[in-house]
């Protein structure tokens, strides 16, 4: 089967996830157009984050579907590397390589992995960290940096990758209030390119300026969805409306 | 310059029976002590960097996915580290060389293929090697499995993940560790004496065998050497972590 831009970019079909018996996602569907912006919110233990890391199999699933451009993802004989190019992943923590500088981080995986052209690499790799606006910091290491500066280097390295899909898991949870700002507009900034992006979030003035569609998880399944007018301002379900006024 | 030398220690000798430098003034001890220190150093290189090989390879093995690897490891750790290296050595070198092949020079002489320094190079690395797999692997638990798999969400390999991001991050963390082991082999090579090795130890014994007033002065140069030999280890190795050092990162940050 081979895949059209028509189609969703990424499926997930009653997908079931337990960590030995804790079941963790109990059936979970969504369907992801090329360039939309998800935001998936939910309490914590819902389940949003195991969610994003089985779209890039990071975990792995006990039932269902995922596929990414018609490709399933949880396929035995899956390259992972083809699925790796087309999936960048920013986590919470960063997780950039301490022993590298900036643009080092940034060059990595490309030139490591997809052994490109180290010039023409870092020639690119100083553009991505001038698009996060990280111009002048590209000989610094993480440790040098302050988180949110960190997390637009995290930002940088998987767009180094050329990705398709960008998935966002609680990239501003670990920063301070004035850094958030910072990396949420870098964000905007590629959402506003056309990327599609998946993002676990508790930015709800974020979720509700940049995103498409809304999905709200508990205790492992979907309880509402819909774009952002109408998910924040007429939900129906009560959970999460007990969810949003905790929160807004 | 140097026959005056020669005369000073002839007379030093002579007035003082036990403190006989015979080495400063009988060519062949000079160069007995000579090719036993050079023996002394070309054993430490080729087994710290051998160990140090077994140590990685060791540590990686440890984190396989199989067992039974993983047992293997086990177990060569717990012979290793818990046994002697003097008897590992005669174990090696009588036991295991009892059964290597051997090869004919000139069809009279049967030459194993592999010497007692051989054997000594061989005993010597897989006995710093078990404890540099434990102090490998105590560093590549330092690194947080959320900085691998952002590595494995880029798209590396395990092999890949290993070599770029594991493995530079944990020498750093095993650097002191290490440090202390490696100090430990350089000295423990002179325990390749029991199989007749002749590095430094040996010879400065086969010297004061044949010159009993030789005893004191050799033992002065056997300390010396072990000093001066770790002293210049050490300092290389306190080189290296602070060349290793990451702006930000960990220790003195």
């Amino acid at each position: 089967m081979t895949w059209t831009p028509d189609q969703p970019i990424v499926s997930i079909h009653n997908v079931r996830k337990a960590f030995g018996s804790l079941e963790v996602l109990k059936g979970i569907s969504m369907d992801i157009m090329k360039g939309e912006v998800i935001c998936i919110i939910g309490p914590s233990g819902s389940g949003k984050s195991t969610l994003i890391r089985c779209i890039n199999a990071l975990n792995d699933i006990q039932g269902g579907s995922i596929s990414v451009e018609g490709q399933e993802v949880h396929d035995e004989n899956l390259d992972k590397l083809e699925l790796r190019k087309k999936v960048g992943m920013v986590f919470q923590q960063y997780n950039l390589f301490p022993h590298k500088t900036a643009l080092e981080n940034v060059m990595m995986a490309p030139v490591k992995v997809l052994k490109q052209d180290k010039a023409e690499v870092e020639q690119r790799a100083r553009a991505l960290l001038k698009k996060v606006r990280l111009e002048g910091k590209e000989n610094s290491y993480p440790g040098e940096l302050s988180g949110g500066q960190q997390q637009r280097v995290a930002i940088a390295r998987s767009l180094a990758m050329s990705p398709d899909v960008m998935l966002f898991d609680e990239v501003t949870a670990a920063l301070d209030p004035e850094t958030v700002k910072e990396v949420l507009v870098t964000i905007k900034d590629l959402a506003a390119d056309g990327m599609t992006c998946i993002l676990v979030t508790h930015e709800m003035g974020f979720a509700r300026e940049v995103a498409d569609h809304i999905y709200f998880t508990d205790k492992g399944v979907i309880v509402e969805h819909g774009p952002p007018s109408t998910f924040f301002d007429n939900a129906q379900d009560p959970r999460t409306k007990e969810f949003l006024s905790q929160i807004l | 310059m140097l026959d005056a030398i020669q005369e000073f220690f002839r007379q030093l000798a002579a007035d003082h029976p036990t403190w006989n430098f015979i080495f400063f003034y009988e060519e062949r001890q000079w160069n007995k002590v000579v090719s036993g220190l050079w023996m002394t150093i070309k054993l430490s290189v080729v087994c710290i960097i051998f160990s140090v090989i077994i140590g990685i390879v060791g540590a990686a093995m440890q984190g396989a996915h199989s067992r039974i690897v993983r047992g293997v490891v086990q177990g060569y750790i717990q012979f290793f580290r818990n046994t002697p290296p003097f008897v590992q050595l005669l174990f090696f070198y009588f036991a295991l060389g009892a059964f290597t092949p051997t090869y004919s020079p000139d069809g009279w002489l049967e030459v194993p293929i592999i010497s007692n320094v051989g054997w000594a190079i061989i005993s010597l690395s897989f006995f710093a090697g078990a404890f540099n797999v434990e102090i490998f692997r105590a560093g590549v638990e330092a690194v947080p499995d959320s900085t691998q798999e952002a590595a494995e969400a880029l798209g590396f390999t395990r092999l890949q993940t290993y070599a770029y991001v594991v493995l530079p991050l944990a020498l750093r963390v095993s650097i002191p560790a290490l440090n202390n082991n490696l100090v430990n082999l350089v000295k423990t090579t002179t325990q390749a004496f029991v199989i007749a090795v002749p590095e430094l130890l040996y010879q400065a014994i086969t010297i004061w065998n044949d010159f009993p007033s030789a005893q004191n002065p050799m033992m002065l140069v056997l300390f010396i050497a072990y000093l001066a030999l770790v002293g210049v280890l050490v300092l290389g190795m306190n080189k290296w972590e602070r060349s290793m050092r990451i702006p930000g990162y960990g220790a003195g940050a």
